[in-house]
């Protein structure tokens, strides 16, 4: 167990710094904007997706209706059921933590679990994947909250520390890259992308995209193996 | 909006998204066996998703002026160099992202 935290906490730092850092961000905009304390730290204990919650202020400043917000969390947030299909057998038989882990299945969180880090036992792979999820968790909180109590103090120019994130994705995927044959998986998801990103423009681009991965995916007929 | 119109705001924005991440699991997650196609892209959707994250990480890029991709480019390729190199994924995101903040701050 001991261990297991140990690897959770090591493998969290890079998210330890993004979400600190986005965190921050989201808690200053909130305070900038009029909005409470109690506001960052109840959006980000329970909604807990960190670009709906950047364009959720907009939504309030602009007076959206419930249906509008219901649409745009949507359309964000439709990639998280992607995780959910490619964590279905790694989440089996997690007992108790099971709805936990699926709650806070975030787009950093899922890259951890699903690297699947070859230093944890079998046994402990379902304590790994819960502290995993509760470290990213209280990070993101402790950011917003923190960008709403200090952020007007602080006078740090932050701007770009953001790409951390970006970077650890790059990481991760480039980790899944050199550990396996076959490519095909990797490639069609940078291209699928970069195809619709091209046709339908950066706000819209994600729910093609996916669509057009899952249907390549399914007709994709080897499974690549892990060396 | 008034500040109740905010909290059922909230409150949408929590049932919605929490809806995406327990549907899979809802649908395809009993007991029962996992049909073979979802073992299949339980597998290998890893794969296309992380590149799918890595693009809408730089969606934001433009080729207009040579500040739109030029601090994403030389980060990530230092990123990219020194985890090959190195294989160490702090090491990695500390470097890409101080080089990032620089180039964007300082340069351009």
């Amino acid at each position: 167990m001991k261990k297991t935290i140990k690897a959770a906490l090591v493998d969290t730092l890079p998210v330890l710094t993004g979400y600190l850092v986005l965190g921050f961000g989201f808690g200053i905009i909130i305070k900038v904007n009029g909005y409470s304390l109690l506001h960052a730290f109840l959006m980000s204990l329970l909604i807990y997706a960190g670009s709906m919650q950047y364009v959720a202020i907009g939504l309030f400043t602009g007076g959206a209706s419930l249906v509008t917000v219901a649409l745009t969390t949507l359309m964000v947030n439709a990639r998280h059921l992607f995780y959910g299909i490619s964590m279905i057998d790694r989440y089996k038989n997690t007992g108790a933590r099971k709805p936990y882990l699926i709650f806070a299945l975030t787009d950093e969180t899922y890259s951890l679990v699903c690297s699947d880090n070859p230093n944890i036992p079998e046994k402990e792979r379902k304590n790994y994947y819960l502290f995993v999820s509760l470290f990213d968790h209280i990070y993101w909180i402790t950011g917003s909250v923190l960008g709403v109590v200090v952020g007007s103090l602080v006078k740090f120019n932050s701007e770009g520390i953001d790409f951390a994130l970006t970077a650890l994705f790059v990481t991760v995927f480039l980790e899944q890259w050199l550990t396996t044959k076959n490519h095909a998986p990797a490639i069609i998801g940078v291209v699928s992308s970069v195809v619709c990103l091209v046709i339908f423009g950066s706000e819209s681009f994600l729910i093609p995209t996916m669509l057009i991965i899952a249907l390549l995916l399914c007709l994709y007929k080897e499974v690549p193996e892990n060396e | 909006m008034s500040e109740m119109h905010i909290w059922y705001a909230v409150a949408v924005m929590v049932l919605v998204t929490a809806s995406l991440r327990f549907l899979p699991f809802l649908v395809l997650g009993g007991d029962k066996k996992t049909p073979k196609i979802i073992q299949k892209l339980g597998k290998i959707l890893p794969y296309a998703i992380m590149g799918m994250l890595v693009v809408y990480c730089l969606k934001g890029v433009t080729f207009t002026s040579v500040g739109g991709f030029v601090p994403s480019l030389i980060a990530c390729l230092v990123v990219g160099i020194l985890y090959v190199w190195k294989r160490n994924t702090l090491v990695s995101i500390v470097c890409g992202t101080v080089c990032y903040m620089l180039l964007v701050q300082v340069v351009f």
